[in-house]
C-alpha cells in the first residue's frame, strides 16, 4: 500500500538519538533541540507537482511532508498566501525581481502563526491534550485561541504584561484564557517551560515545539510553487527565535530532494530590529553562539533576547552565503509606510523590520538589482496600528457642500485635483 | 552563606527528584564542581564533553539571565536563587 506521507519521527540534532513522536523539544541526553526527520523516500515519486496541484489551496496541499497523525482531517484552510511580485517597491529600493510573501493575509489570524498552530494543534488532539497553551508576542497568541476554539480545545495563553492592545483584544475575542505576565517575552517563555513541566497541557512552542516548527516549511513550498516551481536566489526573513529562516530552507532542500524543483544556491537573509538584533549581531560578528540582549523595540513581535534557535539560524545564514541586518525603529515604521505605499500591504512592526532591511541590503549591494528575491511579511498592520499613531492627522471635518469641499481640497492637497482632471480627460479620449 | 538552586522538572531526573539544593558555591564553575562530587548524573547531563555548560542550558541567580551579570564570574551571594533551565523552548514570531 502507498504510503499518504511520510514516515517521520523526533531525533536530537546534536547526538542523532531517536525519540519516535511524544510530546517533546529537547533531547534528554544533550538537552539539544529535538527536530522532525522524515524519510522522503517514502514518498518519492507520490509527492509531486502534479499531486500538489490537485490538492486544496491551504498548506495541507503539501500535507504528505508534514508531521500530522494519521487519520488527521485536516479543517481550516490556512495559508496558500499570496506572492506578490513587488514592482513599485522594488523600483523605489533599486530591485528588479522583488516578490512579497504576503502572510500579512493568512487565514485565520492575519500572521504566519497560523501555519504553525495548525500543524501543532493536529498533534495536540493526536496526543490526547485537551487544553493547550503556548508563550507568545501576540501573533501566536490570536492563533492559538482561534484555533483552538474552533477545534474545542481549551487555551490558556501567557504574553508579556505590555503587549499591544489589539494583540490581546485578538487573544481573548474567542475565549482563551489570557494571562498577562509581568515581565519580557524570554521570562514568559521561561516560565512556560517550567508549567510544561508540571501541566499536562500541550504548549504549542513548549513540549509541541519540533511539529509546530515543522509547519513553518509550508512558506518554503508555497514560495516555489508560486514561483512556477522555482527557487528564488535570495529570501529575506524576519527573525525573532530564528525558526522561520530554517525551515523555509528545509521545505526548499526537500522539494530538491523530491525532484520538484531544481537545485541552485539560494542565500538567506535575516532582518532584526537593532533594539532586539541578537541573531543579526551573531551574523556580523561571524559568531555560531549568541549573546543575549534585553529587547526594547517597537517590533514587539521579534522582541525575543534569548533566541532558541538563534545559534543555528546564524550558522545557516552564514552558510548559505547570506547576511543579518537590523533596522531602527525609526526605520520599522518607514518600512510599514514604505510597502503601505508602494504595494497596497499593510503589514505590522515586523514587516517594517523585513521591509526596511531589505531596502538596506539592496543599498549595501549585499543583493544584486537582477536577482530573484522573495521578501517574507510575516504580519498584519491592523495589529500594531499603535505604532503609526502619531504619523497621520486625519484633518478637520469638512461640510457636505462641494464649495466647502473645494476649498478644502485646494486648501491641502492643489495637486490631486490637476491630476483628476487630466485623467479623465484621457478617459474620455479614449471612448471617442 | 547559603544559596539555593532551584532545577526544573527536566533535570531533577537525574538527581532522584530533588528540585532543590542548598549550597555554599561561591559562583557558577564552584557549583558546577560540586554538580561533579554530589550529583554526578546531572553533571554529565548539564556538561559537555569539555566539562563546560552545555550551550543549551541558561542559568538565571534572582530571574536574571547569569550572562548579563558576569558569567562566571558572578560571586554568589547569601540567599541567591540559581535556576537552571534547558534553553529549548524559545523562538516565537
Amino acid at each position: 500500500m502507498s504510503a499518504s506521507r511520510t514516515v517521520y519521527e523526533l531525533r536530537c540534532g546534536e547526538c542523532g538519538k531517536s525519540y519516535g513522536n511524544q510530546p517533546l523539544s529537547a533531547c534528554q541526553d544533550c538537552l539539544a533541540p529535538l527536530e522532525v526527520q522524515y524519510d522522503l523516500e517514502s514518498v518519492r515519486g507520490r509527492f509531486t507537482r502534479e499531486s500538489v496541484a490537485k490538492g486544496p489551496a491551504s498548506i495541507w496541499r503539501y500535507k504528505q511532508l508534514l508531521p500530522i497523525p494519521e487519520g488527521f482531517e485536516p479543517d481550516l484552510p490556512v495559508g496558500f498566501t499570496p506572492l506578490l511580485k513587488a514592482k513599485k517597491l522594488g523600483k523605489r529600493i533599486g530591485a528588479n525581481h522583488l516578490f512579497v510573501k504576503n502572510d500579512a493575509v493568512c487565514f485565520p489570524t492575519l500572521s504566519f502563526k497560523d501555519r504553525v498552530v495548525a500543524v501543532a494543534l493536529a498533534n495536540a488532539q493526536a496526543f490526547g491534550f485537551t487544553t493547550v497553551g503556548c508563550s507568545s508576542t501576540g501573533n501566536l497568541a490570536n492563533s492559538v485561541a482561534a484555533q483552538s476554539a474552533r477545534l474545542g480545545l481549551n487555551a490558556c495563553i501567557l504574553v508579556p504584561a505590555d503587549l499591544e492592545p489589539a494583540k490581546i483584544l485578538n487573544t481573548l475575542v474567542y475565549g482563551a484564557r489570557l494571562v498577562r505576565i509581568d515581565g519580557n517575552y524570554d521570562h514568559v517563555n521561561r516560565l512556560c517551560t517550567l508549567i510544561a513541566d508540571e501541566y499536562n497541557w500541550g504548549f504549542v512552542n513548549v513540549n509541541l515545539r519540533p511539529y509546530y516548527a515543522e509547519g513553518s516549511k509550508t512558506m518554503g513550498y508555497e514560495i516555489a510553487e508560486q514561483l512556477g516551481w522555482k527557487l528564488p536566489d535570495n529570501v529575506v526573513v524576519p527573525m525573532a527565535g530564528g525558526s522561520l529562516v530554517r525551515k523555509i530552507r528545509k521545505a526548499f532542500r526537500e522539494l530538491v530532494t523530491l525532484g520538484l524543483v531544481e537545485d541552485k544556491p539560494v542565500r538567506f537573509f535575516g532582518a532584526q530590529a537593532t533594539g532586539c538584533s541578537p541573531i543579526s549581531h551573531a551574523v556580523k560578528q561571524g559568531w555560531e553562539h549568541i549573546e543575549p540582549q534585553r529587547p526594547n523595540t517597537i517590533a514587539r513581535s521579534l522582541a525575543i533576547g534569548n533566541p532558541a534557535d538563534g545559534p543555528l539560524a546564524a550558522k545557516m545564514i552564514a552558510e548559505t552565503g547570506g547576511w543579518a541586518e537590523d533596522v531602527s525603529d525609526v526605520e520599522v515604521v518607514s518600512g510599514i509606510q514604505e510597502l503601505a505605499e508602494t504595494e497596497g500591504i499593510f503589514t505590522e512592526t515586523a514587516g517594517g523590520v523585513t521591509t526596511a532591511v531589505t531596502a538596506k541590503l539592496y543599498a549595501q549591494g549585499r543583493i544584486g538589482a537582477d536577482e530573484t528575491t522573495v521578501i517574507c511579511i510575516t504580519g498584519n498592520g491592523l495589529k500594531t496600528t499603535d505604532a503609526l499613531a502619531d504619523r497621520y492627522d486625519a484633518g478637520i471635518a469638512v461640510k457636505p457642500r462641494l464649495a466647502e469641499f473645494d476649498t478644502y481640497i485646494r486648501g491641502v492637497d492643489p495637486a490631486l485635483i490637476g491630476t483628476a482632471r487630466e485623467e479623465e480627460l484621457e478617459v474620455a479620449g479614449g471612448v471617442q | 552563606m547559603s544559596v539555593k538552586v532551584v532545577l526544573p522538572t527536566a533535570l531533577a531526573r537525574h538527581t532522584e527528584g530533588v528540585k532543590t539544593i542548598t549550597t555554599e558555591a561561591k559562583n557558577l564553575p564552584d557549583l558546577l564542581a560540586e554538580f561533579d562530587a554530589k550529583f554526578p548524573a546531572l553533571s554529565q547531563n548539564v556538561k559537555d564533553e569539555h566539562g563546560k555548560l552545555r550551550r543549551f542550558i541558561n542559568v538565571y541567580v534572582n530571574d536574571e539571565d547569569i550572562r548579563f551579570l558576569g558569567g562566571d564570574a558572578l560571586a554568589f551571594e547569601d540567599g541567591d536563587e540559581v535556576m537552571l533551565i534547558p534553553s529549548i523552548a524559545g523562538g516565537v514570531l
